[in-house]
């Protein structure tokens, strides 16, 4: 069970209360993309055993979105941001860092 | 003209802790910037209370302005006032990008009242309601069993709920579930 701090609410909400938007931080191809960057937008995914970064959405509360830090194999939570965020903050990638040294995700580090 | 009816028709229990429909409930939902500075002589103006802040609910009597998001307010009112109310949004909100909607009829509004009706809710909802944490002046936003539902505290043994008109009788039916099944005896009685 994950609990996760809604930066909209300010405060700590159970898994239950949100509903998960997959990867964070994808760049959206439109239509004139070219075949290749508009497959990987639509498909492909990281799907890592450790450090992710996730879009969560505050459904049963404010409705809002956010996003998350966290690792998938240990359940350690990072950190959470405001969505209109384009780069995990730096604060979250010290805290990574020090959990995690030498961790990597997409082109963050 | 059809007479407006709330979807539990008075309906109420009895017990220890009681629940009981609240009836007809003007409430009129605004979307906007909250920090437009005529909201706050607009939220005076309409229950008689300064906007609410993050979570907070500013209860006056039968009225009360609630936060529901960074960009939300609920604002109840006597059902009757709720076409005034809007034309007075409508009027201090000029110019100002907001929506103003009037969603009385689409809600329910049930009251849980007794010495362990805090338990009786927080058998239900996936929050923490220790007496430390949340107490009346607060709202929040959360799920009852598998319905969505905000409610805040009027004292230190009373519960306002709101939930969807549709899924009112559910809202009910649980609540009076929990109830009858007695305290937990996790929370001091009466708090
Ligand atoms: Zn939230």
């Amino acid at each position: 069970m994950l609990i996760l701090h809604c930066p909209h609410c300010d405060r700590m909400v159970d898994e239950t209360d949100l509903h998960p938007g997959g990867e964070a931080h994808l760049k959206r191809h439109g239509p004139e993309a070219d075949a290749e960057a508009f497959e990987n937008y639509l498909f492909m995914r990281e799907n890592p055993k450790g450090v992710h970064f996730e879009r969560w959405r505050h459904v049963y509360g404010c409705g809002k979105w956010f996003l998350a830090a966290r690792n998938t194999a240990t359940l350690e939570v990072y950190g959470t941001y405001p969505a209109q965020t384009h780069q995990p903050p730096q604060t979250i990638r010290d805290t990574i860092t020090e959990r995690q040294p030498g961790w990597a995700w997409g082109d963050f580090r | 003209m059809s007479e407006p009816v709330s979807a539990l028709r008075g309906r109420a229990t009895s017990g220890s802790v009681q629940v009981s429909d609240m009836g007809l409930q003007g409430m009129i939902s605004l979307r906007c910037d909250l920090s437009f500075g005529k909201l706050k002589a607009l939220s005076k103006d309409l229950v008689g209370a300064p906007v609410p802040a993050l979570r907070e609910a500013q209860v006056r009597n039968d009225r009360a302005a609630l936060w529901m998001s960074p960009d939300e307010l609920l604002f109840l009112m006597p059902h009757t006032e709720v076409d005034d109310a809007l034309s007075r949004i409508a009027k201090a909100m000029k110019d100002q990008h907001h929506l103003a909607l009037d969603v009385s009829d689409a809600r329910a509004l049930l009251r849980v009242e007794g010495p362990f009706a805090r338990e009786v809710i927080a058998k239900l909802a996936p929050v923490d309601l220790h007496p430390d944490v949340f107490g009346p002046g607060q709202v929040l936003r959360t799920r009852l069993g598998q319905i969505a539902a905000a409610f805040w505290m009027t004292d230190a043994q009373t519960f306002q709920v709101i939930c969807f008109r549709s899924v009112a009788h559910y809202a009910f039916d649980l609540l009076e579930a929990s109830a009858k099944a007695g305290p937990v005896g996790h929370f001091p009685r009466g708090t």
